[in-house]
């Protein structure tokens, strides 16, 4: 969006953020130039999406403080500033993480934040990837000061991809945002006011546009999930590849990220940059279709291209490795060739992970009765004998 | 070299007599050690009849645990399996149906839960980790076994006695470190 600008107006501010100087073009705001410094600097931004048009400003979480307004007038402003949707001006000085107020009143959004939040990271299927985890990771406190009862909601149904968890919601928009944005008509909003507002579809519509599964991916909390995925795995025991397929529809990227778990695919989602948006490629945001994200669950109807950069502090990264590198086998080469034989196969014994059991096929959450089967061992070679030795 | 303690014997290398090589009395006094330890306290017991007192963080096997209406606490969250160092725990997820609601206490509980005590370092992470109380590590010995696919413990062997239904069981199962809490509690 910066960059667009740029090229009209070669006119640079110079903004100061955390004591850091950098030139960016007049219009930006302060958490676009903050993102163009990057790091520490850069305020968190729960309801704003920079592919999406006039999105900000609801959440409160990137306050920021101005030191000085500008070189023209350099008194500071009175009260914290939402960075998203307050633009720069020339000589600007804004403080982030070195401001105290900064930091306490974002403490304060968390804390409101999390009023209504039900907190069911154990069952969330957003836990490890959720915006608002990191969030209150950083900022929030150990235990609620609210003794009130948390306001919960009927359960609503909106149709077979996307499951709706209403009291994890916290109201960023982003999801109207988007269906206004990039699908042919809107059937959700947010109905009600204040503490009643909720995410709803008109009279149980069942969402069912092309486009409609990005909400899942632009959805900060676990309020939007995937309803092919739920309750499969962990985030962070799945496998993120990164793979492109040539899409019928022309307004599909085709380009995702896959969730494997061995060869299965789990899960399909967009592909995040660092912000946690949807990447963009020469300029298109990239969107994938219901099609790529909901029925493409097969290793063969993708080009795999490789393993999906994750950062480091993240969960998802946990016990993945880029490359493996396998020792070299020596009981091979003494035993001439013969395979070892295994004292124990834990496929016999073990009732998870059943080879023989497909959960990426299963276009809904996953159910007791999908595991009945997981008690046919796979029997074979190498079973172990009562001592523990091979069978002769 | 320095010798650790006083006790240092030089072995004495002269070339024995003919009562020293018939080995008699040496054999007889080797036998008298012997014989006065029968006097002397036993350093061990009669396991299993008689226990040693446990340590009240001793880590045994795992139990998964129920609340007080015997629905079981794990929701199969995975933070125990991402804790463990070893990776002996894994586990599948199911949705809970709408006449579940007396068996599992949220929304999601786990299908499947194995812990691999052949992994198992009995380091306690998975108890810390889960944020719902359902996994703890008992005052149980993990028992010793001729096969090792009898050390795949499965939910149904970890999963702690019905409170309601089998109330003995599940006072035993829960041992006797939290003895204090189970007398307050009414059927």
């Amino acid at each position: 969006m910066a960059d667009e600008i740029k090229k009209e107006a070669p006119v640079a501010f110079k903004v100061t953020i955390d004591n850091i100087t950098i030139d960016v073009a007049p219009g930006t705001t302060i958490l676009n130039a903050a993102r163009q410094i990057g790091g520490d600097v850069t305020p968190p931004a729960m309801c704003y999406y920079s592919k999406l048009e006039g999105s900000g400003g609801k959440c409160r979480s990137c306050l920021v403080e101005v030191a000085a307004g500008s070189t023209a007038d350099s008194r500071p402003m009175p009260k914290l500033m939402a960075s998203c949707r307050t633009t720069v001006m020339d000589g600007m000085i804004v403080k982030n993480m070195t401001s105290e107020k900064v930091i306490d009143a974002r403490n304060g959004v968390v804390e409101f934040l999390l009023i209504n939040h039900p907190l069911d990271c154990p069952i969330c299927d957003q836990a490890g990837e959720c915006h608002l985890q990191d969030l209150g990771y950083k900022h929030g406190v150990e235990s609620t000061r609210y003794e009130f009862k948390r306001r919960t909601f009927e359960k609503e149904d909106i149709g077979p991809f996307i499951q709706l968890h209403m009291t994890r919601c916290i109201l960023c928009y982003r999801c109207t945002y988007i269906a206004d944005q990039i699908t042919d008509k809107r059937v959700h909003g947010i109905l009600d006011r204040g503490d009643h507002a909720e995410i709803s579809t008109y009279i149980s519509k069942a969402i069912d546009n092309d486009f409609s599964g990005n909400m899942i991916d632009v959805c900060p909390v676990g309020a939007l999930t995937d309803k092919t995925f739920r309750f499969k795995n962990r985030v962070w025991f799945t496998k993120p590849v990164d793979a492109h397929r040539n899409c019928e529809n022309p307004k599909c990227c085709g380009k995702a990220t896959l969730w494997l778990r061995g060869d299965e695919v789990y899960r399909v989602t967009s592909r995040k940059d660092e912000w946690g948006e949807v990447q963009s490629y020469n300029g298109q945001v990239g969107w994938i279709c219901n099609t790529c994200r909901f029925e493409k669950k097969k290793t063969n109807d993708w080009t795999i291209e490789g393993l999906t950069t994750i950062s480091r502090h993240s969960v998802i990264g946990a016990n993945k490795y880029a490359t493996l590198e396998m020792p070299i086998d020596t009981i091979k080469k003494v035993l001439h060739g013969r395979d070892p034989k295994l004292l124990m196969n834990i496929h016999n014994v073990s009732g998870v992970n059943n080879p023989n059991i497909h959960l990426s096929e299963i276009d809904r959450s996953s159910q007791m009765e999908d595991f009945v089967k997981s008690n046919d061992f796979i029997k074979g070679e190498g079973e172990s004998t009562q001592w523990g030795l091979p069978k002769e | 070299m320095q010798a650790l303690t006083n006790r240092l014997k030089e072995v004495d290398r002269r070339k024995m007599n003919f009562l020293e090589r018939l080995y008699l009395i040496s054999i007889f006094k080797g036998m008298m050690i012997t014989f006065s330890h029968i006097f002397k306290k036993k350093p061990t017991i009669d396991y299993p009849e008689k226990t040693r007192p446990f340590s009240p963080v001793f880590r045994g096997l795992h139990i998964l645990n129920r609340d007080e209406a015997g629905r079981e606490n794990c929701t199969a969250c995975g933070l125990c399996a991402v804790a463990c160092p070893a990776e002996a725990i894994t586990m599948e997820a199911a949705e809970r149906q709408a006449n579940e609601e007396n068996l599992y206490r949220e929304e999601k509980y786990a299908a499947k839960y194995e812990i691999n005590m052949l992994r198992c370092i009995f380091c306690g992470l998975c108890e810390e980790a889960c944020p719902k109380d359902a996994i703890y590590l008992s005052e149980t010995v993990p028992p010793a076994d001729y096969q090792r696919k009898q050390f795949i413990y499965k939910k149904e062997e970890l999963l702690i006695p019905h409170p309601i239904e089998n109330f003995e069981a599940y006072k035993k199962a829960l041992g006797n470190r939290v003895k204090k809490e189970t007398d307050n509690f009414k059927i």
